[in-house]
Parts: structure tokens; C-alpha cells; sequence
């Protein structure tokens, strides 16, 4: 297909893999902490808030260099990877989805904690004279009202992960079909001076990253138009 | 309150902009240097300094990266290539001066880990008692196709290959055995020539093609003395002495 050849479908496949693996952790993860920040009063939540906020600010090659060392053998990481006899989660998989995880994490807690503050203490006070216990307050009331917040987080994190190029290439090795994505094999092709793969490539990632925010926009407008 | 910190910033931007910068310096020249070769230029700029009062800027990179960077009109006039490939072409292109170019040094692989047992010789390769083994990017490093070829002629290739990470450059795969992340790799002998630590091999000469390290000046430097200054002291015998410690061959003393 479009003369590619089939090393680069791989590179593509596995980052949407690596993107949609880490979007699901992401929004598990991410949820009780965006619920946490969105309603506790506790005076050193934004303390937390801040530390979630980190990779916004972060080079990646500060998080690349903390995370080569923590996922290697004198790490938790290694200790990690020792349960299935391996020395190190770098150059891995899993190591890329713990380095996406960390990264994309602001971008997908920050809306949803905004949904959920946009909800208010209202609806669930209400929820709560109905005899709803928390738990299903929170499903039934909370996570409906926010779901814009979750959305555009999932988008968001899902873009920015497949859009993460130097976390992965100093934790990677380069790895194909383990480690090697499409921002990584865009390089390579672009040091090798092969410029026709790296344009049609990089037109790809262009066109994704216009559609992934023109749709999140256009649904945003269209579910502010539902509530109101 | 505003006027004190415009007065502020007023003040700093002035001491920054008029603040002596130790002795005059004569005149600078970019260069870009292939990262297998960090110590050795940063000790060759120091040098090249104290002689001759001009400031050699260096940057570090893949050759690859930086020739593509080259092709795009970076500043630099002046390039340290890890191969003799890209300064060739370099002049191919048109972006090298017309025989300027020269090997400065002559690079050699060794594998190499940080821990003090792992690596005896050939055996260690064949044995494969080992989780990752990094190398660097055939694709782009110079010191990657060496591996590469070493591995070929040992006839190992194919078994090792589910075990080979690789870096972008010399720099990133050394750090990557380095933090142990690969137990052992593939390193330029440079990179490990001024410590004891670990185990290595030195791969024997016949089992890769000479990694012959070119140099050239760029269009861009054709009209800086600095930057052909600078190539006639990486020619001159202070430079030779200093590239020689660090494990590379010359071509004259070698």
C-alpha cells in the first residue's frame, strides 16, 4: 500500500496499539485521580495537582533519562521484569506503555477533572436525598454529566501518545515491532535521507492530529449545544 | 513598581550584553562533530583555543543527522563525520570545499560491559549468555555497521538478533550499557579508552572495515580562517596526540 514497505506498517500498527493500551490506563488511572482533585478540600491537592501537571512542563529527555534508569536492572523496573525472567523494562513494550502513561498523564486528567468540577457538588447532593450510595452516584451522575471530559481526555491522551517521539526514542532501542513507532521510524528515514517515506508519513501525522482536533471541537460544540 | 523592574531587566540585559567575556577572542567556527568523537573534539577545541585564541563551537550528533541538518542550511563550517561517506558526499552535493576533505582518525569498536566479568572475548558473543545486547543504528552509525559486519563475520547475526537494541548513536547505545539496561554492546574503543571499569574486547581489526573518520570544510566555512585553522590543527601533531589517546588510529602513526 502506497509503496510502504511492510516494516513501516508494523511501526504504524504498534503505535496505535501503544497508543490505545495506554488511553485505557490512562482513563483507569487517571479517573479517581481527576475525582480526587476535583472534590477533595485538602489544602495540599494542588501540590498533587502539580506533580500530575509535571510532563506539560518536562523535557522529554528529563523523563527519558529518570525512566532509563528506573526501568533498568538496578530499578523497580528491573526488579519489575524480573518476575518474568527479563533484566530490564527498557527497550520493551511495556516500558514504552509506563514511559506513555507518566507522559500523556496531564492531558487526560486535567479535562476530566474539569468535567467533574463542572458537575458541581449539586447533582450529587441530589443523587445523595435520593439514597444513592456515592459509589453509584458517581456512575450514574457524575460520569454521564462529565462525559465530555472523558472524551476529549481519551482523545487527547491517545493523540499525544502517538505523537510522543523523544521519551521513546531514549527508552526504546529501536526495537521493531516492540519499540520502534512511527515519530521514531520518521526520524530514521529522515537521517537517511529518505524523504519520500518520511513525507508520506509525516502528511499522515498531520492529517491525524487536524481530524483528532477539529472533531474534538466540533464535539465539544455539539454537546454543549445538548445541554444547554 | 513597574519602572523598578524595567529598570531591573534594563540593567541585567545591559550587564549581559556588555559583560567582558574574558579575553578577545579572535574568531569562532561551528563545527559539527559525529558523537563517537565527544571527548576527543571537546579536548582538541580546548587546545585549539589555547593556541590559537579562536573558538571552536562544537556540535554533537549522529552523522547522519547532521548531514541531513547540513543539507538544510545549518550553520555549521566545519564537519567531523564518523564515516567518509557523508563528507564525499558532501562534496558531491556541492556543500564541501574541493579537497578539504581528510581522515582525521581511524575509529575501532570493542564490546564492552559495565560489569567486571561479563565480557572475555569472541566466546562471550557465541555463548549468548545474555538478555540485550545494544548496538548502534546500522542505518546510520558508522560504529552500528562495524558491529554489524563483526557480527557478520563471526557468522552470529542471526542468532543474536531478537537480543539487539539499538542506539541512535554511539553516545545513546554506551549509555545504554552504561545505565545496564543492555548487560553489553558494541562501543567505540574511544568511549572506554580512559577508564578501567567493566570488561571488554577489543574487536580485532580484520573482522570490520576500518572505520575511516573524514573531515571536511563546508562552503559555509570557506571564507572563516577560524574554520580552516581549525582543520590544519586537527592535522598537526598536538591534535594527532590527543585523538591517538583516545583509542582512535591515525593515518600517519598508524
Amino acid at each position: 500500500m502506497l509503496g510502504l514497505s511492510s516494516d513501516i506498517w508494523t511501526s504504524v500498527r504498534l503505535t496505535i496499539e501503544l497508543a490505545a493500551v495506554t488511553t485505557l490506563i490512562l482513563l483507569v488511572v487517571g479517573t479517581p485521580v481527576a475525582w480526587w482533585l476535583a472534590r477533595s478540600k485538602a489544602h495540599w491537592k494542588e501540590a498533587v495537582a502539580a506533580v500530575v501537571a509535571l510532563p506539560l512542563v518536562l523535557p522529554p529527555t528529563v523523563l527519558g533519562f529518570y525512566l532509563l534508569i528506573v526501568l533498568g536492572p538496578n530499578g523497580p523496573g528491573g526488579a519489575l521484569a524480573s518476575l518474568w525472567g527479563a533484566r530490564t523494562l527498557a527497550f520493551t513494550f511495556e516500558g514504552l506503555v509506563i514511559g506513555s502513561v507518566i507522559y500523556s498523564l496531564p492531558f487526560v486528567v486535567q479535562p476530566i477533572r474539569n468535567a467533574f468540577e463542572a458537575v458541581g457538588e449539586r447533582p450529587l447532593e441530589v443523587a445523595a436525598t435520593l439514597r444513592a450510595t456515592p459509589w453509584r452516584a458517581f456512575w450514574s451522575v457524575a460520569v454521564p454529566l462529565a462525559r465530555p471530559g472523558f472524551l476529549t481526555g481519551a482523545v487527547l491522551g491517545f493523540a499525544h501518545t502517538v505523537g510522543e517521539f523523544g521519551v521513546v526514542l531514549m527508552i526504546g532501542g529501536n526495537v521493531p515491532g516492540e519499540t520502534k513507532v512511527l515519530s521514531v521510524a520518521i526520524y530514521d528515514f529522515v537521517e537517511t535521507l529518505r524523504w519520500r517515506e518520511a513525507n508520506i508519513l509525516s502528511l499522515g501525522m498531520v492529517i491525524f492530529a487536524f481530524a483528532v482536533i477539529l472533531s474534538m471541537t466540533l464535539i465539544e460544540k455539539r454537546m454543549r449545544k445538548v445541554r444547554q | 513598581m513597574v519602572k523598578r523592574l524595567t529598570m531591573k531587566i534594563a540593567r541585567l540585559v545591559l550587564a549581559v550584553l556588555g559583560a567582558p567575556s574574558g579575553p578577545a577572542l579572535a574568531d569562532q567556527t561551528h563545527v559539527a562533530v559525529a558523537a563517537n568523537f565527544t571527548d576527543a573534539a571537546n579536548e582538541i577545541a580546548a587546545a585549539f583555543r589555547a593556541e590559537t585564541e579562536h573558538e571552536a563551537i562544537l556540535s554533537f550528533g549522529a552523522t547522519g543527522q547532521l548531514y541531513t541538518q547540513i543539507t538544510q542550511d545549518a550553520p555549521f563550517e566545519v564537519f567531523l563525520s564518523a564515516d567518509a561517506e557523508r563528507p564525499a558526499k558532501a562534496l558531491a552535493e556541492g556543500f564541501g570545499v574541493d579537497g578539504s576533505n581528510f581522515t582525521y582518525a581511524v575509529g575501532r569498536i570493542a564490546l564492552w560491559s559495565a560489569s567486571a566479568d561479563l565480557v572475555t572475548g569472541e566466546e562471550t558473543l557465541r555463548n549468548g549468555r545474555f538478555d540485550k545486547i545494544a548496538l548502534a543504528d546500522p542505518a546510520t552509525a558508522p560504529y552500528g555497521i562495524a558491529a554489524v559486519e563483526a557480527l557478520t563475520t563471526l557468522g552470529l547475526p542471526a542468532a543474536l538478533e531478537p537480543k539487539i537494541v539499538q542506539g541512535k548513536n554511539i553516545a545513546q547505545t554506551f549509555q545504554f550499557i552504561e545505565t545496564g539496561n543492555a548487560e553489553l554492546g558494541f562501543v567505540a574503543l574511544s568511549q572506554i579508552a580512559a577508564t578501567d571499569r567493566g570488561s571488554r574486547w577489543e574487536v580485532p581489526a580484520d573482522l570490520y572495515s576500518p572505520i575511516r573518520q573524514d573531515a571536511i570544510l563546508l562552503k559555509k566555512g570557506e571564507a572563516n580562517a577560524a574554520a580552516a585553522a581549525f582543520l590544519d590543527f586537527l592535522k598537526g601533531p598536538v591534535a594527532t596526540a590527543i585523538i591517538e589517546k583516545y583509542g582512535y588510529g591515525t593515518e600517519s602513526g598508524n
